[in-house]
């Protein structure tokens, strides 16, 4: 009985692996054929970001039932690590003139370049290599802060918990945007120069694009980290953390350690909203403090609650639809539009928040648990075999 | 008399300027059902968490096989505020007269220093001592199996990384084999993929103490585990309650409501009430103790 019920699960993972494969072959078929400026692929390439931020997010908020609202401020961690550690030595004076050149003068990328040279397939290896590891860096950044500002912090419970955590979001925008580190963080101005998802195209010598990846890539690196993360929920420490949610008491009565469990919960949530971070620098192709307010966290939390708190496919679905309903979808309404000679009423700049507030307010008041509840899109394959288990089981008993 | 798994010395819990435990002493031999009971509101439950971590007690010592696990004596404002006896016996500047050193230390192996001991519920489980609630506080999103299977993580050896990139598949399976096992033997496995909170009360229970179980106990404190039963499902807990100290080898302390029940298993009983001791002995002793009977049904004050 326990084989069947695996099998089923098996089934359930490989379908959804399946169509995640599918999804991503199709983006890249895509992306050949199609114009590459199509808003599309934007919305793909925030919607894998933010697909990861807002699992980070879940994991705390929906797996171990600790309101926190710091996402942002660990998304700008990461950030300003990946850009800070990857602009070229040679572009650094023109991005800090105004502060007269970097302090630093180190970038993982020429770091592999020195070994594996800078064109050609060493080139391509030396950017791989050098993203990868400065995306890893930049989420060890977030995840070292967040260990500290967890040991205070997380003694708080609830809306405490998620003040404190804003709070030091806020903390952070405001000293990256000081000028006294402006040798180093660029102070209110952008940093920019680092390779982007652009470049991942394969191009030729001349530059001429032969193959795009650019879309790609971050459905990639997203991917496997939301693997890293399921794993991590559906391991014994995920079962704990979900102890801790469902009951706090409980949990340290049955032996888990809520500091230690807490903490660690915090400090890989802020690993990937640090990566996270790293991968909107690449979005973006721009860093600046002032875009990681409040209102991304309250962006993210929203994309949480309509996909189901403590359910990573419900995030990685709404965190999609959020993308492209603001980016795409909903874009006609901020211009003025008009039929033959009738000019639609309402519609001008501002509008499509409105209305996006109106959507947003209706899923809240009527798909109270999110588009997916608790359940996983592993779940939803499962249903079938299911009743025909059952049949099964009235057989058996009537052979009996 | 068999040796002390558990001793309970002057305990005293005091929330503000309330004495809700006061200095309260029990001794739990090894082996053995020790029940405390006494009217609503005396402090029974309250004792319990102060000997399982939740609450730091005001004053006091708790040891379990004969190590201090708990121990406290007021400090702070608690100094001033306190209301309870032997504010000094804890601290550094206990100087006994009529005892030897080699006394106190056998009593108190922490004596003449102020070592506070205050350790978090979870160390306590781990030291051997499981617990049950008297509201019953299962995980409600997960499956009775994985109710159990939480228990288990505390003693499996592995780490986040090894648990998140399945290195401790070995480690896994065993977990879930024991948790299986475990399950069969306490009649639960045909539950075992329901969810927890959905199941009939007297199963919750049953849960409850299957997944306290689970944390390898040496002793098992039982918050009120008839309470909310019928009198058949009280003598169904009753055997079942015998059952685990044979067939586990458990110590097994509880509060109970139900006096039939507490007079039919427990080998010792200590009464409280207003937080302070007003009695111990075995039942037939308590069953005729002129103070139990006044604290359960009152005094007839003279006019």
């Amino acid at each position: 009985m326990l084989k069947a019920k695996d099998k089923e699960a098996r089934r359930g993972n490989l379908i959804t692996f399946a169509i995640v494969l599918v999804l991503t072959l199709v983006t890249m078929v895509l992306e050949n054929v199609m114009s590459p400026g199509s808003l599309l692929f934007t919305v793909i390439k925030k919607g894998a970001v933010y697909s990861l931020v807002a699992v980070s997010m879940n994991l705390l908020n929906g797996f171990t039932g600790l309101f926190s609202l710091g996402q942002a401020g660990f998304m700008l961690l990461g950030a300003y690590a990946y850009a800070i550690f990857m602009i070229p030595d040679a572009a650094r004076d023109s991005v800090y003139y105004l502060f007269e050149g970097s302090s630093i003068h180190f970038s993982f990328q020429e770091m592999f370049q020195h070994l594996f040279g800078a064109t050609g397939f060493g080139g391509g290896v030396s950017l791989v290599l050098g993203v990868l590891v400065a995306i890893i860096f930049a989420g060890l950044i977030a995840a070292f802060f967040a260990y500290l500002i967890g040991l205070p912090v997380l003694r708080l419970k609830s809306d405490y918990l998620a003040i404190a955590t804003l709070g030091f979001a806020e903390i952070l925008r405001a000293i990256f945007q000081w000028q006294t580190l402006g040798k180093v963080t660029n102070g209110a101005n952008i940093l920019k120069g680092y390779p982007t998802f652009a470049d991942f195209n394969i191009t030729n010598a001349s530059g001429k694009v032969l193959f795009r990846l650019s879309a790609v890539v971050p459905i990639l690196l997203a991917g496997i980290c939301i693997f890293l993360i399921v794993l991590l929920i559906n391991s014994s420490y995920g079962r704990a953390f979900k102890a801790i949610r469902d009951d706090e008491i409980a949990a340290e009565a049955m032996g888990v350690n809520l500091a230690k469990h807490k903490s660690l919960s915090f400090v890989i949530s802020s690993f990937f909203a640090g990566v996270s971070g790293a991968l909107f620098a690449m979005f973006a192709t721009t860093v600046q403090a002032k875009v990681f307010t409040s209102a991304m966290t309250y962006e993210i939390l929203l994309i949480v609650v309509i996909g189901g708190i403590g359910s990573v496919s419900g995030s990685c679905i709404a965190s999609f639809l959020y993308i492209a309903c603001s980016e795409w979808w909903l874009r006609f309404l901020d211009n003025e539009a008009y039929i033959g000679a009738f000019k639609v009423p309402l519609l001008r700049n501002g509008f499509r928040m409105v209305v996006f507030s109106i959507i947003i307010m209706i899923v809240v008041l009527f798909f109270r648990k999110g588009i997916m509840g608790e359940r996983e899109l592993p779940d939803l394959f499962r249903k079938r075999p299911k009743k025909a288990k059952k049949n099964v089981v009235e057989e058996g008993k009537a052979d009996e | 008399m068999s040796k002390d798994i558990l001793s309970v010395e002057n305990i005293t819990m005091q929330f503000g300027g309330v004495v809700a435990v006061n200095n309260l002493s029990l001794h739990i031999p090894e082996g053995q059902i020790v029940a405390l009971i006494g009217p609503n509101g005396a402090g029974k439950t309250t004792a319990f968490n102060c000997i399982t971590g939740v609450y730091e007690p005001t004053n006091g010592l708790v040891k379990f096989l004969d190590e201090p696990m708990v121990r406290n004596h007021p400090t702070g404002k608690m100094k001033k505020l306190y209301k309870g006896e032997n504010p000094l016996l804890y601290t550094a500047e206990y100087h006994p007269e009529d005892e030897t050193k080699e006394q106190m230390l056998a009593r108190d192996p922490l004596a003449g220093t102020g070592k506070i001991v205050s350790p978090t519920p979870d160390k306590i489980t781990k030291l051997g001592i499981a617990r049950t609630f008297q509201n019953i506080r299962l995980w409600k999103s997960m499956t009775v199996f994985e109710n159990v299977l939480v228990a288990k993580h505390m003693r499996a050896k592995q780490n986040v990384f090894s648990a998140t990139f399945r290195g401790n598949a070995k480690e896994e399976k065993r977990m879930r084999d024991e948790t299986m096992a475990l399950l069969v033997e306490q009649g639960l496995e045909k539950y075992s993929d329901d969810i927890a909170t959905s199941l009939p009360y007297g199963i919750q229970r049953r849960l409850e103490i299957a997944r306290a179980l689970a944390t390898d106990p040496k002793l098992l404190l039982l918050d009120e585990p008839a309470a909310g039963m019928n009198p058949q499902e009280t003598l169904e807990l009753a055997a079942f309650i015998h059952e685990l100290r044979d067939k586990y080898g458990l110590t097994i302390f509880l509060i109970e409501h139900h006096m039939d029940l507490v007079m039919r298993i427990s080998d010792y009983i200590y009464v409280i009430d207003f937080g302070s001791k007003i009695a111990e002995g075995i039942p037939q002793e308590i069953q005729n103790n002129q103070h139990v009977i006044d604290a359960y049904l009152g005094v007839v004050e003279d006019e």
